[in-house]
């Protein structure tokens, strides 16, 4: 079977229009099956794109794509925990992606995806949520390949997807303390949203000056992308059915047109690396937590084939 | 593995050190062996769950070097044939894990009567090198009840246990 | 219901029996393996060991709790299993559990021990808590400490399980169970394999300055002048530099150690069950010190007196402490 080509949650906080410009192209030239919207890293950023969310939605279904509304990742405060609740309502217009589970108190049984922050790292967890109303599985980024694929038998069982992240930083932790606004001497209250002005991460290098972390308001993530494109072909004979690129400040639809000639068979894997090798990103490319290894080393993938 | 670190000179805070700094003489170890050798074999005997607890790191090489004296230890826990031995600062055996302090401070450590993270917080301790095997051998060391130190002393009989407790005089007067 | 439990760490054996002796109302504790967040080396229980150490404290009207508070990986799961049929057996009088299908399987194979939500799940809402109380009868709810007191008093009133909070010990900056950075430094992680900056993988480093570098993996995690007091080597306690902060900062947070001793009858008022002390990784030395001092102000505020606290300083990381988010929700 050939995976569908997913568009993630954008994590970062770009202006509506940036975003705006971002969803229409995707709408319009990219080569992928679903696109993920919705805010899911701060809920002081949820106000400025919610207005623009139907538009951009209705968009890229006259684009052909599927959309799927994500919630917060962290639900703490009355206003988290009241959009939280609304995502579930909103279940009978779109499909959803619950990334908390104070989301799941009130599912009452719909149907909802399942995103990378919910930990569902077995089966064992994957069936509890499957039994009351979850679709679809997004596997967490350090998640192994050889459990992957346990996991891609299990899905297949249940008649549930599953989605890995094959393009992008990787989500490496969430804090209730605002990293971004921390950086410029401010709280996480009074940040004037200066996590703005880092279309793709602010970054932490060591003292030593080796890039190592971004923070991206009070997320953190990975300094290199994931880059699982070798590893697409192995993914499709598992049974993964969705691949899932996260939006990052490149050209994002070079990327979905390179992993959607892998997932059609029209390059292997070693001609799709190369293709995305010479697009020469900033940051250096990882596909270590596939094989288990740490997650910032980049494994030639041939020499460490799964199967 | 190549150890070129030296502990730092203003180790002054130690009691004993502040006092007695004879950290460059000179002595002639050998007459230290056989002792070094009786305590070791009588921890072992007194608390075999000790060696289980450093599982494989029963055969790492320690150099525990006592920064206040003119020798450093060589300790490799491994039941079946045990080490431990005095040896000369500037020929250090090969050893994959070192630990550094004066006297006082590796006593109250293997004691558990002063948190090993708190001395190493405070720079009192000094590990270089394969720092598992260190954090293994603190934590072995935490699960002994009773006082190690005393068990050592008592081999030596009454005089033992005095000296012992001199040490532990000088620890708790505060130092100048 | 005693109101103050007195719930403290236990890496060892001794350290077990330390901290009953000295007055812990429970201990928590884990087995040699990946199925508890301190899988540390030298650390932890055999099975000969708990069973030794549930009847040592039981004999002593204290309870045991075990930790089985990460994350299987698909095809390790049985472990996890095992560790719990195991832990039912020796009589253990509570599990903490982060994981939903753990959880499960304990809810369905020993419905009759308790089950404590570990501050792994990250349930930071009455939405997220009262879930898992609907789906696996939790007790009781191990709140993450980024929560302020009022915000807690607020959680208590909509939600039907006790509360137990962090009141000592290393402050948590990231959301717990929600951090890969270990494993993208080292291969290991933190909730799979229950580390968190491997002590195997952690370097120090001197130069001919006498400065220190702390190191994981390939990462340079600090860097420490001859006179400052160097840390472990903890991503999220580390120094790093971007433009906004060329000269390198505490990016997520300065070592400070919690302590909210002066907050225990605040937070007894706002409806905290339990209170919990971190540190299984740390010594007998620092269990019996700090569960003293414990012990001895929650049984003043129990006769109405004040509590007055042995100075814990010392025995805190970088020698700094703080209340946290306790007290204000400026420090998020």
């Amino acid at each position: 079977m050939t995976p569908r080509l997913t568009i993630g949650p954008n994590q970062y906080f770009w202006s509506a229009k940036k975003k705006i410009d971002f969803y229409n192209r995707i709408a319009d030239e990219a080569p992928v099956d679903t696109v993920y919207l919705g805010e899911v890293v701060c809920s002081k950023r949820q106000p400025f794109f919610d207005d623009h969310l139907p538009e951009v939605a209705e968009r890229l279904q006259r684009g052909g794509k599927t959309v799927v509304v994500c919630g917060l990742a962290e639900v703490m405060l009355k206003r988290e925990r009241k959009a939280s609740e609304a995502l579930v309502e909103t279940a009978d217009l779109w499909e959803i992606e619950v990334n908390n589970a104070a989301a799941l108190l009130h599912m009452g049984g719909k149907a909802h995806r399942v995103g990378q922050f919910m930990n569902v790292y077995n089966p064992e967890t994957m069936r509890h949520l499957s039994a009351r109303g979850a679709t679809h599985f997004c596997v967490p980024a350090e998640l192994p390949g050889e459990s992957v694929a346990l996991m891609a038998d299990e899905a297949a069982k249940l008649g549930v997807g599953l989605e890995v992240q094959v393009f992008g930083r990787a989500s490496l932790a969430t804090s209730a303390r605002c990293y971004h606004a921390r950086a410029h001497g401010r709280t996480k209250d009074n940040c004037q949203f200066v996590c703005e002005e880092d279309a793709d991460g602010m970054p932490l290098d060591t003292r030593d000056g080796q890039s190592f972390l971004r923070v991206n308001g009070i997320q953190t993530l990975s300094h290199s992308y994931v880059n699982l494109v070798a590893e697409a072909p192995d993914m499709a004979r598992m049974g993964v059915s969705d691949l899932r690129l996260m939006p990052q400040d490149v050209d994002m639809v070079a990327v979905a047109r390179c992993f959607a000639d892998v997932a059609k068979g029209a390059i292997d894997g070693t001609e799709a690396e190369a293709r995305l090798d010479a697009m020469s990103l900033e940051p250096p490319f990882s596909n270590g937590f596939w094989y288990g290894e740490a997650g910032h080393r980049r494994i030639a993938a041939k020499a460490a084939a799964l199967h | 593995m190549e150890d070129t670190t030296h502990p730092h000179p203003s180790a002054g805070h130690s009691a004993l050190s502040g006092r007695f700094d004879l950290s460059g003489l000179r002595v002639p170890l050998l007459p230290l062996q056989p002792v070094l050798y009786r305590i070791v074999r009588r921890v072992a005997r007194l608390h075999p769950e000790l060696f289980e607890r450093l599982g494989p790191h029963q055969r790492t090489d320690f150099v525990i070097d006592l920064t206040d004296l003119p020798l450093a230890l060589h300790l490799r826990p491994y039941p079946p044939a045990l080490v431990m031995r005095a040896v000369r600062k500037d020929r250090l055996p090969k050893h994959q894990a070192r630990i550094a302090g004066d006297t006082l401070t590796l006593l109250r450590l293997l004691d558990a009567e002063v948190d090993g993270d708190a001395i190493f917080f405070s720079r009192d301790l000094v590990i270089s090198g394969d720092t598992e095997a260190v954090v293994t051998l603190r934590n072995a060391l935490d699960d002994v009840e009773g006082s190690i130190a005393e068990d050592v002393a008592s081999i030596f009989g009454a005089p033992g246990r005095k000296a012992l407790q001199k040490l532990r005089n000088m620890a708790d007067e505060p130092s100048n | 219901m005693i109101t103050g439990e007195l719930v403290c760490p236990a890496g060892t054996p001794a350290s077990l029996r330390t901290a009953v002796d000295a007055g812990a109302d429970s201990v928590y504790c884990g087995f040699q393996n990946a199925t508890n967040a301190r899988n540390f080396p030298g650390l932890n229980f055999t099975p000969q060991e708990l069973e030794k150490a549930v009847k040592y404290a039981h004999d002593k009207g204290s309870w045991v709790l075990l930790a089985l508070n990460t994350y299987p990986p698909a095809g390790k799961f049985q472990l996890w299993k095992e560790a719990a049929d195991l832990g039912a057996k020796l009589g253990v009088d509570a599990f903490i559990v982060a994981d939903m299908g753990v959880a499960e399987y304990i809810a369905q194979t020993h419905p009759q021990v308790r089950l404590h939500l570990s501050v792994q799940a990250a349930a930071a809402s009455p939405d997220a808590i009262c879930y898992y109380v609907r789906e696996f009868s939790v007790k009781r709810i191990v709140l993450p400490r980024i929560l302020t007191i009022p915000e807690i008093r607020e959680i208590k009133k909509e939600i039907p399980c006790e509360i137990e909070t962090f009141i000592f010990g290393n402050h948590g900056l990231m959301v717990e169970g929600r951090c890969s950075l270990t494993n993208y430094a080292t291969g290991l992680s933190t909730n799979m394999d229950g580390v968190c900056s491997p002590a195997h993988l952690v370097e120090y480093v001197r130069d001919a300055e006498d400065n220190l570098s702390t190191r994981l993996g390939d990462y340079t995690i600090d860097r420490f002048g001859p006179q400052e007091s160097a840390g472990y080597p903890t991503i999220c306690k580390g120094r790093y530099c971007n433009s906004a902060q060329p000269d390198g900062y505490y990016a997520f947070e300065e070592p400070i150690s919690l302590n909210l001793s002066r907050l225990l009858p605040e937070l007894i008022d706002a409806g905290v069950t339990a209170f919990k002390i971190e540190g299984r990784q740390r010594s007998r030395a620092y269990v019996k010190k700090v569960v003293r001092s414990f012990r001895k102000a929650v049984d003043d505020i129990r006769a109405g007196r004040d509590p007055s606290l042995a100075d814990l300083v010392a025995l805190t990381e970088g020698q700094k402490q703080s209340e946290g988010a306790f007290q204000t929700k400026k420090w998020r």
